[in-house]
């Protein structure tokens, strides 16, 4: 009978966390939302009737790339100091995460307000209009979101009540936090590499 | 987690007073319901929306069908027809199908794998309610959609809504807004508890089931869900731009401004088809539950039945511009569609010939949830003989958006997915109630739904081959339709007859039906080991699984089925 329960172990042993499992459906899921829209901008890649075109008008976001990319290194530097209780540390990497977020969210603002009263590029437009605005406003909606929850647990962190064992919801929370980062390297590279 | 659950929950539970708990008015009751994050409760009421939508569907096409019966008919105007015909498609598919397979994942995927609830119950209210929101949306554009302009009621775009009569100019008011939002929020809602039951299925099984073991049902909604993930996703972007087109002047799908109506239908079919897999998988689940009970033998063909409805995901995401053939594609594309639409058809063949190898031999039990589950595996197989008929793209060419193209996906819609709801209802009633429902009403049912199913939808394939197209208002007289249409209509009234049958069979049986017991049908899954209706926490000890029978092992120690997997 001993040796028959042994084999009673469901999937030897293979027992993954449901936050990370639910959070990976979550981001299969949204991959589909951004592959369509890729798809989109990719379709209609200098179709446009009228200018602007991506040429004229785009400049590449390279410090503001360079701030979304590194916050998906402060983040897992919090993670890791929350897995070994060190609050405090873990308290002011989540804090850069968010600036930097923030920064980030704040060069897009500049972007676009450069685009629409400089340049009169509107979702309007044109064809490159439509698919610019909604491709990058679709991340930067992400970003918003990342950094509302973000927020939500710096406040959480400030009053003390983030400690050692809340290091796994962390750590999928972090996980949304790469995968929009990861999309910021297929828009970046859709829409300011292959598309200009 | 099931260490520490056990002895809270139920001591929980039973300390309820009973006289506080006699007390309870009908509107403690209805809080209850309101607020709970049971998955038992939260199947249920998808179940109850679902069947409510589908009657008020079925009142749809009732009056499509009373328009259509006689030539030149003026019974409805053609602006209320388009309504209809586009309000039965969405709400048959986004209302009654996508609830009801919920509500039955819900229901039945924790009990199967052993689990107190889905790994995310709160998520899963959201979910439930979001579709409700959804639900509500829609069918408010029969009073709200007029908007400022005063055009237009409900929705007229057809189910797909294809560019660019979706565009402000083509569609005022906000008929449309309605339609857009009801489907996106519902999407909404569905992802979020396919998330939830992959979780829950991945994580939350019971000692000893590995994957290997767990019930096919289980299983296939879990593929089932992996497939809303992808499918439905691509329709809410595709919604989103919409809306942007709509709201603040994008030009996405404005094809006076380069935009193009065909990306629209790309999109959409990339949802739509695999959402035509997504709402049959469920109906597959069930059947492969009930066939082995009725026939009193293991599913046959374990592997291969997993693996058929693997390979049939993964092949219905690159079949949707099937639908497209007319649109003129080139012949290297035409031919890629032909020939993996034709590919489906092999597993869709493992699957049915499995269920037959299960019946074969066996000690079939004609009861009402097996009538319908073998009427289910008879309509499958002629559905997948008009499937490659339409495949191949010079037929589809021919027969495009005519009642043949109709008559073969409501033999899908109806004949496999409908039939299993039923048989479903039928076998896992007693569970959620405690009581049986008929049989006697039952077979009432079943007969009068299958015959009343044949004279409609057999009958209708002859139109659609003698040239009818769909969303025609009316039509002449001396085309050769007209007694056809007239046979369809009858058989949809005996449908509708058939279907009181059932709601009355639903009604008296909660009341007065006869007493189930834990294991009314003599079953092997784990939902039938807990009582009728299981107690808030299924399983007062977490069960432990050897084999994919778990209750036969119980039933017959002396011969349990894992001494032979």
């Amino acid at each position: 009978m001993n040796a028959a329960s042994d084999s009673l172990q469901p999937d030897g042993g293979w027992n993954p966390s449901k936050g990370v499992v639910g959070m990976a459906c979550l981001i299969i899921a949204e991959s589909a939302i951004f592959t369509i829209f890729v798809v989109a901008y990719l379709f209609y890649l200098g179709k446009s009737q009228n200018g602007p075109t991506p040429q004229q008008v785009l400049e590449l976001p390279i410090l503001n790339s360079i701030c979304l990319l590194s916050s998906s290194v402060t983040i897992t530097f919090a993670v890791r100091s929350l897995r070994n209780g060190d609050t405090k540390r873990f308290n002011a990497w989540w804090l850069a995460t968010i600036a930097l977020g923030t920064y980030f969210l704040l060069g897009t603002g500049r972007e676009w307000q450069h685009l629409i009263r400089d340049k009169g590029l509107t979702i309007q437009t044109n064809l490159f209009g439509t698919t610019f605005y909604s491709l990058v406003g679709l991340h930067a909606s992400h970003v918003v979101v990342g950094l509302l929850a973000l927020l939500m647990v710096m406040a959480f962190g400030v009053v003390g009540a983030v400690k050692k064992e809340h290091a796994e919801r962390a750590h999928v929370l972090s996980l949304y936090w790469h995968f929009v980062d990861v999309v910021w390297v297929v828009v970046f590279t859709v829409v300011y590499i292959i598309g200009r | 987690m099931s260490a520490i659950a056990k002895t809270d929950e139920i001591s929980g539970s039973t300390a309820l007073d009973p006289t506080t708990a006699q007390n309870k008015n009908v509107f403690d009751h209805i809080h209850s319901w309101l607020v709970t994050v049971d998955h038992k409760k939260l199947g249920l009421m998808y179940i109850m929306y679902g069947l409510f939508f589908f009657v008020v569907a079925g009142i749809e096409a009732a009056l499509i069908r009373i328009q259509l019966a006689v030539p030149n008919n003026h019974f409805l105007p053609p602006q209320i027809f388009n309504q209809l015909f586009t309000m039965h498609g969405t709400t048959m598919v986004f209302l009654v199908g996508m609830p009801l397979i919920f509500g039955f994942a819900n229901y039945l995927v924790p009990l199967m794998i052993g689990a107190r609830d889905l790994a995310f119950p709160r998520l899963n209210a959201f979910g439930f309610w979001l579709s409700v929101l959804g639900g509500l949306l829609l069918y408010f554009s029969f009073i709200g959609g007029e908007g400022m302009t005063g055009a237009g009621s409900a929705p007229d775009v057809g189910w797909f809504a294809y560019a660019p009569l979706t565009a402000k100019a083509f569609s005022k008011g906000h008929s449309t807004d309605y339609w857009i939002l009801g489907v996106l929020i519902g999407g909404f809602g569905s992802v979020a508890t396919a998330v939830n039951v992959i979780s829950t299925i991945l994580c939350m099984r019971c000692r000893g089931m590995t994957l290997t073991k767990m019930p096919l049902l289980v299983w296939l909604n879990l593929i089932m869900c992996g497939m809303v993930l992808l499918a439905v996703t691509p329709l809410t972007a595709a919604q989103i731009m919409l809306l942007l087109d709509r709201f603040v002047g994008s030009h996405f799908f404005d094809t006076q401004a380069g935009g193009s109506a065909t990306l629209w239908m790309h999109f959409f079919w990339i949802f739509g088809h695999p959402e035509v897999y997504i709402l049959v998988i469920p109906a597959f689940a069930i059947a492969s539950e009930i066939i082995p009970v009725f026939s009193r033998k293991a599913i046959f063909g374990y592997p291969a039945m997993v693996g058929a409805t693997i390979a049939i995901a993964f092949v219905s995401m690159s079949v949707w511009a099937h639908h497209m053939f007319t649109i003129g594609m080139t012949s290297a594309g035409n031919t890629f569609f032909v020939v993996s639409t034709m590919t489906v058809g092999i597993p869709t063949g493992i699957k049915i010939f499995n269920w037959l190898g299960t019946m074969w031999g066996g000690k079939l039990r004609f009861e009402t949830p097996m009538l319908f589950s073998i009427a289910f595996v008879f309509h499958l197989l002629i559905m997948g003989l008009t499937g490659i008929m339409l495949s191949a793209a010079p037929f589809n060419w021919q027969l495009n958006a005519s009642y043949f193209v109709v008559a073969h996906f409501h033999y899908v819609l109806v004949g496999a997915i409908v039939f299993m709801i039923f048989a479903g209802t039928y076998y896992w009633f007693p569970k959620a109630t405690g009581r049986l429902l008929s049989d006697r009403l039952g077979k009432w049912h079943f007969w009068l739904f299958l015959i009343g199913f044949h004279m409609t939808f057999d009958t209708m394939h002859l139109p659609g081959v003698l040239g009818m197209p769909r969303r025609i208002y009316t039509y002449e007289a001396g085309r050769g339709w007209g007694t056809l249409n007239l046979i369809c209509t009858l058989g949809a009234a005996v449908q509708g007859v058939a279907v009181l049958v059932f709601v009355c069979n639903i009604l008296g049986s909660i009341r007065k039906g006869q007493r189930a017991g834990a294991d009314p049908w003599d079953a092997w899954t784990l939902e039938w080991s807990t009582s009728s209706p299981p107690p808030e926490y299924n399983f007062a000890e977490i069960p432990i699984v050897r084999s994919r029978r778990p209750l036969w092992d119980i039933k017959h120690p002396t011969d349990p089925d894992w001494k032979y997997e």
